[in-house]
């Protein structure tokens, strides 16, 4: 430990820290843009910078070690000048029309802007031209706005291993973009919008369909049905000033019905269905010797990704739809046909934490007899735009619940929506139908948490045809773990039985649709309310819910029925994209 | 898609495909494009031999001016603009090139024979203003001697 002092504070702290850590410990803040904690410090965008006492030399703190005794300025006025002038600099190359940009108010350029007093933009000159892509099914670039901070590109390129973009050109023709300008759509690119997540200005946005939601809504002749995810309930409530992590699941219901939906279901319905029909998968492969490991198949970042660049493990893949399609399917099936309704007049909205589930809407394979499983998709930050475009109180709603016979659920669907929740939640079925009887401790910690580097490992002993089995099962979030692990099953050195993988770290709770800002402080507090809601509520195993017996018998039988494999299973393939080259 | 007809297999099999390489193989296949520029084709073979991405072997491509992704001329002519070409008449010179070639900077003749570029500082401040025409240097010039220069080429 050595000692430094930030604005004459004296902190120890470790020899390889930097000065912006430094100034962390110290309790003082210091601006940044570029900056990513852990992942990107790389001294481009200047807003760090800081002055050295002794030297009166200004150094950009995310990059400069400390060392012992070193006396460091935060706010000379020295320092309040120069990053006054890079603002300007920043801000002579960015429009100014903040007024009607969607990221007005939750800019953190904006924010800087406002902070350093910045009322006029005194350098005129060239705007660089760097075009628009709104082709793509799950997020928008627009080039004139981005600040080129490449914290996208390190989440592409580090975080996910994806490779879609790229630092392009160079001086002021410099940008972030896919090779050969094919455009999102045609890259590499999953969808998993970890970019948007991380983009400090409005360069990189979801795909925006409210418009769409909002005009079905309105049309008498339209039947709108709308469904949420898991996750969306510990989060959404960020968007309006709660503290990361907290429930608001009674909320949503209550904003979905002032605003005008004519039925309200719940994606964590169809998380109990995934399970009754992934779980039973899974028992069939375990006893036929079918392809194993399993893998799942909800997230579709990560569908996409193994698609792309393990086309081979495609058979690995779990046949059962993602929960928002099961629902769809469902409501556009048998509910229609209970309710006696025309499936051509329904849409089924849903709001998911995640921009690829826009992309996963419009696969051709998740549809029957004519009809796509979901018609419109909105992110947890849309929905969020939604509501305050309706002007509710959203904090102060009364809660209320969800409509039947698809909208009860388990804390075996709530946690669907961290890293290992699925893999929890199929253990807990599972193993039951397995071994014949009712398990008491369903707590499988050993799968939960944030792990943000490498998998987490579970075995659990049962019994399978009177056999004492282990079934070994791994998990692992964030698309560069899902890499290395997935290297590992093609070169046959891991012998699991089931994998759970989510495209983005985290799972769910930290996907490209959440709100902003998603870090590794916020993800674990959005973690915690998971597991609360689980604990606390009546019914945790997805067997257990009356209205997923009720289905069964109703309407589709058995699991893995007749019935179930035309609505409730779907097939994959391998995508061949254009940068689709392997690492 | 264009596509160049290199045979970038037997340039690939003279590297070992390693990062370090990469500047090599890079220049070795677009001097056998014989139109001064990278395929994409011929990127997506190389992004594979050598395990670099293709978002960052475009990113890499697209960094060095000596580099194009699109069709050049036979012959690239590199018209110096630093400061010590500028001040002994390097602006007339290239105006001298663009009328000859009827071409603007960056643009290729109809023919396919040459292309126009500007560059930063070649290194043969004694001979200024300078131009260089793929790895030949011609110094000294003024607006009179561009027609010459030119018909060497044609």
């Amino acid at each position: 430990m050595i000692d430094v002092y930030i604005d004459n504070k004296k902190v120890s702290v470790p020899e390889d820290f930097t000065i912006l850590q430094a100034a962390k410990e110290a309790d003082v803040r210091i601006p940044t843009l570029c900056f990513l904690e852990n992942l990107q410090k790389i001294g481009a965008c200047r807003m760090c910078l800081v002055e050295i006492e002794n030297t009166g030399r200004l150094v950009t703190s995310c990059t400069t070690p400390v060392c012992q005794g070193l006396k460091v300025l935060t706010h000379s006025e020295k320092v309040r000048k120069a990053r006054k002038f890079v603002l300007e600099l920043i801000l002579s190359d960015h429009p100014t029309t903040c007024l009607t940009c969607e990221k007005n108010t939750r800019c953190e350029l904006q924010d800087l802007a406002a902070e350093h007093g910045i009322e006029i933009v005194p350098y005129r000159g060239d705007k660089s031209d760097r075009g628009k892509d709104s082709a793509a099914n799950s997020l928008r670039y627009d080039g004139e706005k981005c600040i080129y901070c490449k914290r996208c590109e390190t989440m592409c390129n580090t975080v996910q291993t994806v490779g879609a973009i790229y630092s392009k050109k160079r001086g002021f023709n410099a940008e972030v973009g896919t090779p050969f300008n094919v455009g999102f759509q045609d890259s590499v690119c999953v969808g998993c919008g970890q970019c948007v997540l991380n983009c400090p200005v409005a360069a990189l946005k979801d795909q925006d369909d409210t418009a769409k939601v909002w005009d079905a809504i309105m049309d008498p002749d339209i039947i709108t049905v709308v469904q949420v995810a898991p996750s969306v309930r510990v989060t959404l409530g960020e968007e309006f000033g709660l503290e990361p992590g907290t429930i608001v699941t009674g909320k949503i219901f209550a904003a979905m019905r002032k605003m005008g939906f004519d039925h309200i279901f719940d994606t964590d319905f169809g998380a109990d269905l995934t399970i009754m029909e992934e779980g039973y998968e899974f028992i069939k492969r375990v006893k036929e010797g079918g392809t194993l490991p399993m893998l799942t198949s909800c997230s579709p970042g990560w569908v996409n990704f193994l698609e792309t660049f393990f086309p081979e493990l495609v058979p690995n893949l779990s046949s059962a739809k993602s929960p928002q399609a099961m629902v769809g399917a469902m409501v556009k099936s048998f509910f229609a046909e209970k309710e006696g309704i025309d499936p051509s007049k329904i849409r089924v909205i849903s709001v998911m934490p995640c921009t690829a589930k826009k992309d996963e809407s419009k696969r051709p394979q998740l549809g029957a007899d004519g009809w796509s499983d979901v018609d419109i998709v909105v992110t947890t930050r849309e929905f969020a735009k939604m509501i305050r475009q309706r002007n509710l109180d959203f904090v102060n709603l009364p809660d209320e619940q969800p409509d039947n016979p698809l909208g009860m659920s388990t804390g075996a669907a709530l946690i669907f929506g961290a890293s290992g929740g699925v893999m929890e939640a199929a253990l807990r079925t599972a193993l039951e139908v397995l071994e014949g009887h009712s398990i008491e401790n369903i707590d499988y910690k050993a799968v939960r948490g944030l792990k943000l580097d490498g998998v987490k490992e579970a075995a659990v002993k049962t019994k399978i045809d009177g056999k004492e089995v282990e079934v070994k099962v791994a998990v692992a979030s964030g698309l560069a773990n899902a890499r290395k692990l997935m290297e590992k099953v093609r070169a046959g050195e891991v012998d699991y039985h089931f994998i759970e993988i989510m495209a983005c770290p985290g799972g769910c709770i930290g996907g490209g649709g959440q709100p902003i800002p998603t870090n590794t402080e916020v993800r674990k507090k959005r973690i915690e309310g998971i597991y609360k809601g689980d604990s606390s509520m009546e019914l945790r195993k997805s067997h257990e819910n009356p209205f997923i017996k009720k289905l069964y018998d109703e309407y589709l039988g058995e699991p893995l029925g007749e019935k179930s494999h035309k609505y409730l299973h779907t097939h994959f393939k391998e995508q061949k994209y254009y940068n689709n080259i392997k690492k | 898609m264009a596509c160049c007809n290199v045979d970038v297999e037997s340039i690939l099999n003279k590297y070992s495909p390693e990062k370090g390489n990469l500047m090599h193989i890079l220049h070795m296949v677009q001097d056998a494009s014989g139109e001064n520029f990278i395929c994409e084709d011929c990127m997506k073979k190389i992004a594979e031999k050598t395990g670099v991405p293709l978002n960052k072997l475009y990113g890499v491509t697209s960094f060095y001016s000596m580099f194009s992704t699109e069709k050049r001329g036979k012959y690239v002519i590199r018209m110096c603009e630093s400061g010590p070409c500028h001040v002994v008449g390097a602006k007339d010179v290239l105006e001298a090139f663009k009328s000859e070639l009827g071409i603007e900077v960056g643009e290729t003749t109809p023919c396919g024979t040459f292309t126009l570029e500007t560059t930063a500082c070649l290194g043969v401040c004694a001979v200024a203003p300078a131009v260089m025409i793929n790895e030949d240097v011609h110094g000294n010039l003024d607006p009179s001697m561009v027609k010459g220069i030119i018909e060497k080429y044609k």
